[in-house]
């Protein structure tokens, strides 16, 4: 029952050509510590499911991602993210462009093990014909044509949460969620990066189970990484990394992902990563965004 | 301060609350600073019934301020309203979101996905569908346009397709276009329904010293106009106040370049002085 892991244990568990899904919401709360881990490792060919930030920008840029299944891609306070846009922009990437809700029913559909789940979300727009693999069905009870969503299985998901202990429960303080839930459920195998590893008593105590949103046989492997959301925010533990984001993005129009890679995530761990950004009172003392 | 003093940006959020009369008790989402500042107002003065999120995950009471806040702050929350719940009301159809759209068409279909070249290679990639298309099926729409141009109301289509629209041609079996529903269209100019024949763009009111014919001139399609044409009112003494408070920190004076005043004759008034 101990799934804790160290990053590179955990993510050695995906290989070229397997369907991921990443937890998060723009540049908020996603698992950018397993993000750079996977950087480091040979993997391609990689289909991404995600509400993308940087996770799918840096994936892209790096030449891991065969297919992005999108709905946007966005750093919020910088609305196109660079490294997304030159990978669209220079054909390198397929991608299946969907809506955000299509994206929550297809997540439940292989959560629930059903094959699709029927929908008016994307019929009368280019989603319908953009993605050809998308079928449209008819209902036994009514006479319109219904959006049959099919089910999005993941081989992985990675997703960061606020604190984990070795079993697996997994605790959200955030405000939000996000689909986090439905990435644990829809993956065959979830790998949780954690701020930090507590003892289960931690959950016995108050309402602290309130916050658990998945089982902990929804999750395989805890990769303990205080700061491991970085430069993406944690909430409430720490905002996102504005300054940081604003230097990755200028780097796509500058010295190039190469330089990036280079300075922050090639031939370095993510100790190294951190102290480079500042050490993880840094990273804590990073202001939370105000919407 | 007399009335004559308000700007465009305080014209078009005042227009654009109007959006939201009579709405009833609907998730009002006002998509950027001045729809968010519109739909506020709204809810602050004549449909108190709105609902509002604080744009994270907490519906409100009362709506927070545009500008000037802290995360340390408190507000009004009444209920959890994270995103998986956000489209579980969004499905029921009662929402009614304020948009920001860089492409409508004639149609009312709306880009903000990407633009020219090829769609495996576009010239532009922008955001992404997002929730566009869920949203334009399921519940009421209004747009909001800072620059009416040409380059915004497009020719044809829109270059990728992200909401459904008043299009024949794309309407789903079982589907009337009534079952569409796209309500109001602000933009620097003017404000316009779809109450033409067929659900034609129509213009319902121009703002203070600007002409039918210069609305036209930046659209790339046919309007039609109400019969009796009027002009986009000014804001009230006690819609400014109520927006000062909602915005400390006048951030939407920064919304729209320059910052240009709400009636444009005061402006050719003072010129030739």
């Amino acid at each position: 029952m101990d799934k804790v892991r160290s990053a590179r244990e955990a993510v050695s568990a995906i290989t070229d050509g397997m369907t991921i899904g990443i937890g998060g919401w723009g540049p908020r709360r996603k698992p950018m510590a397993l993000i750079r881990e996977l950087l480091r490792s040979p993997v391609k060919d990689l289909t991404v499911v995600a509400y993308g930030g940087a996770d799918v920008g840096l994936l892209c840029a790096a030449g891991k991602v065969k297919r992005v299944i999108f709905a946007f891609v966005s750093l919020d306070f910088i609305p196109l993210e660079p490294y997304f846009r030159k990978a669209r922009e220079s054909g390198a990437i397929e991608v299946s462009e969907i809506d955000e809700g299509m994206m929550l029913l297809g997540l439940r559909a292989a959560a629930w093990g059903v094959p699709y789940i029927p929908t008016k979300i994307g019929l009368g727009t280019d989603v319908v014909r953009l993605n050809p693999q998308i079928k449209m069905v008819d209902s036994p009870y009514d006479d319109k044509e219904w959006l049959a969503m099919p089910a999005l299985k993941l081989d992985v998901a990675l997703i960061h949460v606020s604190r984990a202990d070795q079993r697996g429960v997994c605790q959200i303080d955030s405000p939000d969620v996000y689909m986090d839930d439905w990435f644990a459920r829809a993956a065959e195998t979830t790998i949780v990066s954690c701020d930090e590893l507590v003892d289960s008593a931690h959950f016995h105590q108050g309402d602290n189970a309130r916050s658990v949103f998945w089982e902990r046989n929804v999750t395989q492997m805890v990769v303990p990484i205080a700061g491991g959301a970085h430069p993406s925010s944690c909430d409430p533990l720490y905002g996102f990394d504005m300054g940081h984001f604003k230097e990755y993005a200028a780097s796509a129009s500058g010295d190039g992902i190469d330089a990036y890679l280079e300075k922050y995530v090639s031939a370095k761990d993510e100790q190294t990563y951190q102290s480079l950004v500042g050490g993880i009172d840094a990273i804590r003392a990073l202001p939370l965004p105000v919407y | 301060m007399t009335q004559q003093d308000y700007s465009l940006a305080e014209l078009m959020t005042v227009a654009a609350a109007e959006a939201f009369r009579g709405n009833g008790e609907v998730l009002a989402t006002g998509i950027g600073l001045l729809p968010r500042l519109a739909a506020s107002l709204a809810m602050k003065t004549f449909t108190p019934e709105l609902m509002m999120t604080d744009s994270q995950s907490w519906l409100l009471s009362e709506p927070n301020n545009v500008s000037g806040r802290a995360a340390s702050d408190q507000q009004a929350q009444e209920s959890w309203m994270g995103f998986s719940r956000i489209f579980d009301n969004v499905w029921s159809g009662k929402r009614h979101a304020m948009v920001g759209p860089t492409q409508i068409d004639a149609y009312g279909q709306t880009n903000i996905s990407a633009l020219g070249g090829e769609y495996t290679k576009p010239k532009i990639q922008m955001l992404g569908v997002r929730g566009f298309p869920g949203n334009s099926i399921c519940h009421a729409n209004s747009f909001f346009v800072p620059n009416h141009s040409r380059r915004v109301f497009v020719p044809g289509e829109c270059d990728v397709v992200c909401s459904i629209g008043y299009n024949p041609q794309r309407l789903p079996r079982g589907y009337s276009l009534d079952d569409i529903d796209i309500r109001l269209v602000i933009s620097n100019l003017c404000v316009m329904d779809w109450g033409g024949a067929n659900h034609q763009l129509r213009v319902v009111s121009l703002h203070p010293g600007v002409s039918f014919d210069e609305v036209q001139d930046n659209t790339s399609f046919d309007l039609a106009q109400v019969d009796n044409l009027t002009t986009t009112p000014a804001p009230t003494a006690e819609q400014m106040a109520i927006m000062a408070t909602l915005d400390p920190a006048n951030s939407r004076a920064k919304q729209l370049k320059d910052n240009p005043v709400g009636d444009r004759r005061r402006l050719e008034e003072s010129n030739n002085v």
